[in-house]
């Protein structure tokens, strides 16, 4: 029927480099909602610029266009690489990219506007959710599509992390932002008080787990082996950790509402199931780590792949620090506290944002038919200001969320607090000035790493057509 | 929750904590042929180099995920979690919480009894009382008033000697212990913006900033208003009245700002504050100690304030500004 089959990259350069454009955004935007906490003056007293409306876009745009765009070209590489087939339905992988840029442009035109619908991470008002709803089911309908006309009979288990992802964000997102519109721009959540608020984390924890892990999960087993060279360390761990993982993750969302009107007994399964997802979690690091063994040489002269055991190692500490936060007498001194939002860079910058960086420097020259980015030594130098810039970031917010949460506690023997509030926000700003900087040398790479791109891709015409792969004989 | 969605819950949590003991025990077997770490992959390859070792699981890891699995078992042995199993130990978050606060009730009461009894007079002058009423200044009501009594825009200073609602032990103890609220009627829609703009150039006026040629033509007109709307509240001569809480407009001590745009807006579409009653959160002696605190930030020793109340000024404008600014908050 026909001769040659290609693989479609085309979806997938544009996914790419879109990732790089959203990545600049949005951490230009954490820069900036960084300093406004410094110094407040800097909103200029401009409605659209103030702190309450930019924090959600630089949420929006990290997670869904950044992390968003990287998932995306990498799970259609991966599952036409590992499927060896192209990707299923050209057009509606088209409709996915060009759908999913226009809900990145409506979420920044309406956040600043003030529209909200007031859940975190899924602030997007209602018509913009029915097209997320539409651009997912063509992205599931694709990913799919892919997965059953594949050439080999076992599944690669990164298709695994990737399946599980797709699903689930499929069914967190329509339970989540089930709402009564009461006009195009305002809508009410359909459920009451404390069920809100519970349905609300069960889908933020879970946009935790398996966007922000469970996605970039699938990243790893398919760019680590690769760039070291060897053999996934255990298939059954892979497969041991991936069912634990996603039914544990389930039931982990009550740790977000520890010590509040929701029962007793939802909070104290939230915390247990957050402690048993300690080794869950870990099986994943460990396969990641283990693969390399044997390949250790390598990292002396590869920063693609420094970038990536860097990441596991971020995460494989913000899921021991999660769970510790679940305990509620932790999460009584932790929570309200810059130690959450240490906890939420170290694993959104150190695990999410290194993964898809690593993988990009080694994704985007293979789109592009070259064997390797322009300059080996920007990367490099995009690695250690990246690494300094997250440790500032995180060391000084764990440093200043401990402080918050004594200082806040700290009682004198007449019974008295010992500290005010604002004595405790003025103990914060240097801390505070700390993670302006820290901040500043990631978003640099970003930029560094965005001329890399542009000087690798630019002496390349047309992105070349590969042939697709004829599967190993078994 | 009723029957049905107890054991649903009981069952489900442990469906799942056994389904992943049960995979754990399954893949940690040994399989014949499977002995240590094989340097054998599983014979299966994608997109030409990947392939999957078979390592067996890592010990360390396996009885660390036991180990967890054990935990959270004995804590839905002894905590509330599953369903409507109160768990062994009795506890709920709300008793914990009541047994934290009355332990601490208790350890505060003890050390605060000594004051039960002291009058104001040697409360002020002993640095124990006075180090914990500042404690409590800074729990209760900084965030309004400030940590220094400062004060800020509708917040008054309380270290001015200028008061709103009267300066004397009882009235400042009842302004504690049941607060205060006050009232300026919207006045836009009776004198309409023209009768707003003539009135709130007389009252700048009063506090000594006649402004220019043309405000003071309508502080002119402003003053027939006041005599006729304002009168009732703020007094003939705009001294205010303490019974009221209606600042005095003389004495270019502010409460919102001394500039025709805020006054203007108080005027126009009036104010409406609050300070909230503290009896039940403080109880009697600490709002005894806050009265004496409030009396000696305000600075005033107990002779000068015999001879203030002598002078028979409600409004005490013992502290005139000395900078025209005429910006300074109450
Ligand atoms: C929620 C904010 C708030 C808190 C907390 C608060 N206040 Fe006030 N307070 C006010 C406001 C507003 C007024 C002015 C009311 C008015 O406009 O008449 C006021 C008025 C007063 C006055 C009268 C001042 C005058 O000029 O007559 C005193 C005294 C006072 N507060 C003491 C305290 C003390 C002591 C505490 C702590 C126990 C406290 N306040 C806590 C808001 C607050
Ligand atoms: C019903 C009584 C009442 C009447 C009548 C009244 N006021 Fe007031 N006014 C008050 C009270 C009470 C306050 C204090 C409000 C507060 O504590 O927030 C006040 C506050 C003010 C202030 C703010 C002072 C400051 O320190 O910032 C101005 C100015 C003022 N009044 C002007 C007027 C003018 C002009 C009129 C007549 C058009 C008027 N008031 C009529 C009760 C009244
Ligand atoms: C240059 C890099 C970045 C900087 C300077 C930055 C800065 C910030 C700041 C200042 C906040 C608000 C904290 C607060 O409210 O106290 C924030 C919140 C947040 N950021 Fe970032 N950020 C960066 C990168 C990222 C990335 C790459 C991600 C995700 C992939 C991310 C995810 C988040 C999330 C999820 C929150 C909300 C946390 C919460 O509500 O607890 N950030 N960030
Ligand atoms: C086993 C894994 C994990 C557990 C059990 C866990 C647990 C927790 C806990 C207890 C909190 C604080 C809740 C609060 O006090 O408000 C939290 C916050 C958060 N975590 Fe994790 N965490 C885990 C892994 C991760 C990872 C890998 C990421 C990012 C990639 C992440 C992102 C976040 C974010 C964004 C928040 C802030 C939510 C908000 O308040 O807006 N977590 N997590």
């Amino acid at each position: 029927m026909q001769q040659t089959e290609h693989y479609n990259d085309r979806v997938v350069r544009q996914f790419a480099l879109m990732t790089v454009v959203w990545g600049i955004v949005g951490m230009l935007v954490g820069v900036v909602i960084a300093a406004q906490l410094m110094w407040p003056a800097l909103n200029f007293d401009i409605p659209w610029l103030t702190y309450s409306r930019l924090r959600p876009l630089h949420t929006n745009a990290v997670i869904f266009a950044f992390g968003g765009s990287a998932l995306f070209a990498t799970s259609y590489y991966i599952v036409q690489r590992t499927c060896h087939v192209r990707l299923f339905a050209d057009k509606l992988a088209g409709f996915t990219f060009w759908g999913w840029q226009a809900i990145i442009l409506s979420a920044a035109i309406t956040l600043p506007l003030g529209m909200t619908s007031g859940k975190e991470y899924a602030e997007l008002e209602w018509p913009i959710d029915i097209l997320i709803t539409i651009v997912w089911v063509s992205y599931a309908i694709v990913f799919f599509g892919t997965l059953a006309k594949r050439r080999v009979q076992h599944i690669y288990v990164a298709n695994w992390f990737f399946a599980a992802y797709i699903l689930t964000i499929a069914v967190l997102h329509l339970v989540n932002s089930a709402a009564m519109p009461a006009t195009l721009f305002r809508s009410y959540s359909v459920y009451p008080g404390v069920v809100d608020a519970m349905v609300q984390w069960w889908y933020g924890h879970n946009a935790v787990g398996f966007f922000l892990t469970a996605g970039f999960l699938g990243m790893m087993y398919y760019f680590i082996p690769k760039q070291a060279g060897r053999p996934v360390f255990s298939y059954r761990l892979s497969v041991v950790h991936f069912w634990s993982l996603i039914s544990l993750y389930m039931w982990a969302g009550p740790h977000h509402l520890i010590y509040t009107s929701l029962p007793d007994w939802v909070q104290s399964l939230g915390m247990v199931f957050s402690i048993m997802l300690i080794a869950p979690s870990w099986g994943g690091m460990i396969n990641g780590v283990m693969t390399l063994s044997g390949a250790w040489h390598k990292l002396r002269t590869d920063p693609i792949l420094k970038f990536l055991v860097v990441s596991l190692s971020f995460y494989g500490m913000s899921t021991f620090e999660g769970p510790m936060m679940s305990i509620k007498s932790v999460n009584a001194l932790s929570h309200y506290t810059d130690w959450t939002i240490g906890h939420v860079h170290s694993g959104a910058l150190g695990w999410v944002a290194m993964i898809s960086v690593g993988s990009l420097y080694a994704l985007i020259p293979r789109l592009y038919g070259l064997d390797r980015m322009y300059s080996i030594k920007a990367i490099d130098i995009h690695f250690w200001t990246t690494t300094i810039g997250i440790v500032l970031y995180v060391a000084a917010m764990w440093i200043a969320g401990l402080m918050q949460g004594l200082m806040w506690r700290a009682v004198n023997t007449d019974g008295t607090l010992t500290y005010t509030f604002v004595e405790a926000l003025k103990a914060t700003y240097p801390y505070y000035a700390v993670r302006v900087l820290g901040g500043f040398m990631v978003f640099c790479g970003m930029l560094l790493m965005a001329w890399n791109v542009w000087k690798t891709v630019s002496s390349v015409k047309h992105g070349p057509d590969i042939p697709v792969l004829a599967p190993a004989a078994h | 929750m009723n029957r049905f969605w107890n054991y649903w819950v009981v069952v489900l949590t442990a469906i799942n904590i056994a389904g992943a003991l049960w995979l754990l025990w399954a893949t940690s077997r040994k399989r014949p042929g499977h002995q240590g770490p094989a340097e054998e992959t599983t014979g299966h390859t994608w997109d030409g180099d990947l392939s999957e070792y078979n390592n067996p699981l890592p010990r360390w890891w396996l009885w660390g995920f036991y180990a967890s699995v054990i935990f959270g078992l004995g804590y839905l042995v002894f905590y509330p979690g599953l369903g409507n199993f109160a768990g062994r130990l009795g506890w709920t978050q709300e008793n914990a919480w009541a047994a934290d606060v009355a332990t601490a009730r208790k350890q505060s009461d003890v050390q605060l009894a000594k004051y039960d009894h002291m009058n104001l007079d040697t409360l002020r002058h002993d640095d124990n009382a006075m180090r914990t009423a500042r404690n409590l200044f800074a729990n209760h009501c900084a965030a309004c008033h400030g940590t220094d009594a400062h004060g800020s825009k509708g917040f008054p200073n309380l270290t001015d000697g200028d008061w709103l609602h009267g300066s004397d032990p009882a009235t400042i103890t009842t302004t504690i212990t049941q607060g205060r609220v006050a009232v300026m009627p919207a006045w836009e829609g009776i004198i309409g913006p023209e009768g707003v703009e003539q009135v709130s150039s007389y009252v700048l006026a009063l506090s000594g900033h006649p402004g220019d040629a043309q405000m003071q033509r309508q502080a002119k007109a402003g003053a027939e208003q006041f005599a006729t709307v304002c009168v009732a509240c703020h007094g003939a001569d705009g001294r205010g009245n303490i019974a009221l809480g209606a600042p005095n407009l003389t004495d270019n001590i502010w409460l919102y700002a001394g500039n025709i745009e805020t006054i203007r807006e108080t005027v126009a579409k009036g104010r409406n504050n609050q300070m909230p009653a503290h009896a039940d959160i403080l109880g009697a002696t600490r709002v005894k100690l806050l009265t004496a605190y409030v009396l000696n930030l305000s600075g005033a020793t107990d002779e000068e304030r015999e001879e203030h109340e002598a002078n028979d000024s409600p409004e005490g404008d013992a502290h005139e500004p000395t900078d025209t600014a005429g910006t300074q908050a109450h």
